[in-house]
């Protein structure tokens, strides 16, 4: 019986930290669902009551059920039949199944359509829990931002023929954004779309790299507008699939192989418009794409999870010289790193999270705000302005960090392990190898650097600013002036850069700009994590929810050691990093420019193949 | 065609998840050392019941005998797709044996109409007997079967399983109603739906109400929404005393030994084909394995 999120600390502490009734009251506004749907809320207690039983059970699903079938979906991928249909391995029709069978299906979709309405953080904690027992599942199963997309953005007509059928009819859905020759850069995608004599979109053309492209409801980028080159000639088209859509070939990929990599051949294929024409690039995949990212992050953090346990596991059970292992310094340094990065990506993930939610409350109060006077909609403007900078400079960064911290994680662990590390023997060579895709799709790190630098340029200080006006108490002023120091210096860094002419500086130097960044911000995260009161004090009260499960309605008192627990890792982490804040700040301000000015003869000519 | 299923649980101590000292020292068992569960097999014929639920339609009701707080097992019935439950809890019932729990739940099965299938699990991790589930089926003159561990068909009123026998298995066929006790093997329960999970979450029997001081209007309001738990005591189920709670008990304890296991010696196994052979065989044969 193992639950992967009630036996995880920090996720509990994180989900007591944080003040859920606030996201409760954005999601459900005056719970009036709770009168019309029997497992809606009614208020915001209830609701913060309902995350936690839901992750309660997809923790335990996760842990039973998931993680004893990874192996083999490893091993066995999927099967490309011959009337260019794909099968899934058994054990991922098997997860699949069972998720719905658990009514999981529907996690962020409105009740109305079946869903359980949570807002992103907690569907995030989700995805992490779920990745950690098979990162390839979080593929398939943590694709719901396709729903969200159409739920967004298309018309009720297509909600209603579509949400149910994700949140009840266990559908799976796929992403189809990729071409061979459009990557990175969506702009330049070629599938035709058109309309007939009647007025029906007919789809045709090539898909490449698409994540799950077998699943039932494929939402589709296309060129609707054939004299339009670049994002505005791009529309999106959602279609059920049917024999006009075929699986050409599965890719033969490094890792995350439960997860069916398909290229796709669209023949007279029809479909709907979503929402308008011409939007499709630059609003809506742009929105589908954030959602994707965080989810990416959840994703790495839950492979990096599973990596650091076995490592953890196995550094206190091996021993050479006669003594554990994780006895020699080296090794504890390694371990205490590993832990420390998973917990500081998992507070920018959270902390994003946080900021999403609010901005789409604010976007959703906006759309409903008909009765409002011109000075409230005025403010409610500005303030969700703010929140979608805040909102757009942590999702990229959060993806970042998260998928760069997965990958030194994975490696480690391995490193921990030893020559057993890098056999079969051990999962850790399948979780290093699932991590590796997360650095590089939904955009690679080198694109989120870029995506997070202008935000880093224009809202980072402002947001290090608000965290150091937090009432800290005296004890950690110390650490509260290293972060201020820090946060100088990242200033006169950004100054620095501002200076250049045009982007080629800012491009070269930012990833230390936002490497700086997020260790300034992490240093706070961690910090007032470490002395804030609990969100809610009825937590401490709850009774489990079921007769198998433990109570895991943790005493307060193991709420404020956890605390002092973080406290610890607060000062590690603020008194190690400042150094390093230092260092890039130098950096950027070296006016080092050798990467483009002398790459030809650094890097000499191209090798002879 | 539809059919009608009562499942018979039980709330037991876990077994597996002794946090403590499992046993007092007057050598009864120490239950706040233990959390409470849902009878691991019992879990699998409430499965089975919902498969037959999903493929032929009619209802699934799921029953249990104990203190109040065996509500929780209820609750989790219901997570899980239950349409029922009902709780039978009575003073009067307390330090029942098997014999009289099963005269008990065929009093309250005969209180329900149209039942067609009766499952349980094969025997409970507290006291193993298995006994409770051929005793309920004797006293209400229904054929049985139990060690199900597959349901090969089920027709108009004939049922056909594969039962373990231990060697080997049999396919046996009955009429319904039946009572099936089903093993551990016969499937994997499914998880709990986390929407039946959010409603019943609240659900409630009369005595759980109480305690928690509830008013009459949320009383009421429970009842509307279908969320209140039925609770029959033994006046409800017209039961006869004396086939009741102690008196009703034959059972006697005479000794309650606490047995620790401890490793002793060592054996040497050739490390050859046929070595290893005998090694498996020799564990199987002692139920170490299989």
């Amino acid at each position: 019986m193992a639950n992967f999120y009630t036996d995880n600390d920090d996720i509990r502490f994180l989900f007591r930290h944080y003040q859920l009734t606030t996201l409760a009251d954005i999601m459900e506004g005056d719970y009036s669902d709770g009168q019309t749907f029997d497992w809606a809320p009614q208020n915001a207690d209830e609701a913060v009551d309902n995350y936690d039983r839901i992750l309660e059970v997809v923790g335990q699903i996760s842990g039973d059920f998931i993680d004893p079938r990874a192996e083999q979906i490893d091993l066995l991928g999927n099967t490309l039949n011959d009337d260019g249909t794909v099968t899934y391995s058994q054990g991922m029709q098997e997860n699949i199944d069972v998720l719905t069978e658990a009514q999981l299906m529907g996690f962020t979709l409105p009740h109305r359509f079946g869903g359980l309405n949570c807002p992103n953080l907690i569907y995030t904690m989700n995805n992490e829990v779920v990745s950690r027992a098979d990162a390839s599942l979080m593929n398939l199963y943590g694709l719901q931002g396709i729903a969200e997309t159409i739920n967004a953005f298309a018309s009720e007509e297509i909600k209603q023929e579509y949400l149910r059928g994700f949140a009840e009819g266990g559908d799976t859905g796929a992403m189809v954004l990729t071409e061979p020759d459009a990557g990175s850069d969506l702009q330049a995608i070629k599938l035709r779309a058109h309309q007939d004599e009647n007025g029906q979109w007919i789809l045709n053309g090539v898909k490449r790299f698409i994540t799950n492209g077998c699943g039932e409801v494929l939402l589709v980028l296309a060129r609707s507008e054939p004299e339009r080159s670049g994002g505005l000639g791009l529309s999106l088209f959602v279609c059920r699939r049917s024999e006009a859509v075929k699986i050409r070939r599965l890719e033969n990929k490094l890792g995350i192989k439960g997860s069916p990599t398909c290229e796709m051949i669209f023949k007279d294929m029809p479909c709907k418009l979503v929402g308008e024409r011409q939007r499709g690039l630059v609003t809506y995949v742009m929105a589908l794409m954030n959602g994707a990212r965080v989810g990416i992050a959840a994703q790495s953090l839950g492979i990096a999870e599973a990596a650091y346990r076995i490592a953890r596991d196995y550094a206190a059970s091996r021993k050479q010289f006669g003594t554990a292992i994780e006895q020699f310094p080296a090794v504890r340094d390694m371990l205490i790193e590993m832990k420390l990065d998973i917990e500081v990506a998992r507070s920018i993930t959270y902390e994003t999270c946080w900021w999403v939610d609010h901005n789409q409350g604010l976007l959703n109060k906006l759309a409903s705000s008909d009765d409002l006077d011109k000075a409230s909609k005025k403010e409610l403007k500005q303030a969700s302005r703010k929140y979608k900078r805040m909102a757009d400079m942590m999702t990229p960064i959060s993806k970042y960090y998260g998928s760069e911290m997965c990958n030194r994680v994975c490696y480690d662990s391995i490193q921990v392990l030893g020559g057993s590390g890098y056999m079969k023997d051990y999962p850790v060579e399948r979780h290093a190898r699932d991590a590796r895709i997360t650095t590089i799709y939904e955009g690679t790190s080198q694109l989120q650097i870029i995506a997070a630098v202008r935000g880093v340029c224009s809202t980072a200080v402002n947001y290090l600013q608000d965290k150091e006006a937090f009432a800290y108490p005296a004890e950690v002023q110390d650490l509260v002036d290293k972060l201020i120091a820090g946060r100088e210096q990242l200033q006169e860094a950004i100054a620095f850069i501002k200076e250049k002419p045009g982007t080629e500086y800012m491009d070269l130097h930012g990833r230390k700009l936002v490497d700086a960044a997020i260790l300034l911000m992490a240093g706070h995260l961690l910090l007032q994590q470490s002395v804030a009161a609990p969100a809610r004090e009825d937590d401490f009260t709850r009774k489990p929810s079921s007769a198998g499960s433990s109570d895991n309605g943790e005493g307060l008192d193991t709420y404020r050691a956890y605390q002092a627990r973080k406290g610890i890792i607060a000062r590690r982490y603020i008194s190690n990093n400042a150094a390093k804040v230092t260092m890039l700040c130098e950096q950027i301000r070296s006016d080092d420019r050798s990467s483009i000015t002398q790459y030809d003869v650094i890097v000499g000519p191209v090798p002879e193949a | 065609m539809p059919y009608n299923c009562v499942v018979l649980a039980k709330q037991v101590p876990d077994t597996a998840a002794v946090t403590g000292k499992a046993m007092n020292d007057d050598g009864t068992v120490n239950r706040s050392a233990l959390p409470a569960i849902f009878n691991p097999e019992d879990l699998n014929a409430l499965e089975l019941a919902l498969q037959i639920k999903q493929a032929h339609g009619g209802t699934v009701t799921i029953m249990t005998m104990g203190l109040p707080s065996a509500c929780d097992v209820l609750r989790e019935g219901l997570y899980r797709g239950a349409d029922r439950a009902i709780l039978i809890t009575d003073r009067r019932a307390a330090a029942s044996d098997t014999l009289a729990t099963s005269y008990i739940l065929n009093c309250a099965i005969k209180k329900l109409s149209d039942v067609d299938i009766i499952l349980c699990g094969r025997q409970a991790i507290d006291g193993d007997t298995a006994q409770v589930g051929p005793q309920a089926a004797e006293k209400l003159g229904i054929p049985q079967i139990t060690y199900v561990e597959e349901l090969l068909s089920l027709c108009d009123r004939t049922i056909t399983v594969k039962r373990n026998v231990g060697a080997g298995w049999e396919k046996v066929r009955a009429t319904l109603p039946v009572l099936l006790t089903v093993m551990d093997t016969a499937n994997e329960p499914r998880p709990c739906g986390v929407k039946r999970l959010l409603k019943y979450k609240k659900a409630r029997s009369q005595s759980e109400l109480a305690k928690e001081g509830a008013t009459e209007a949320a009383v009421q309001s429970l009842k509307d929404k279908n969320l209140l738990i039925d609770q029959w005591d033994l006046d409800y189920l017209d039961a006869d005393m004396q086939w009741c709670g102690r008196n009703g008990s034959p059972t006697k304890v005479n000794r309650i030994q606490s047995v620790v296991l401890s490793a002793s010696g060592y054996k040497e196994i050739a490390p050859t084909d046929e070595g290893l052979r005998d090694m498996v065989h020799e564990l199987i044969v002692d139920h170490t394995i299989g």
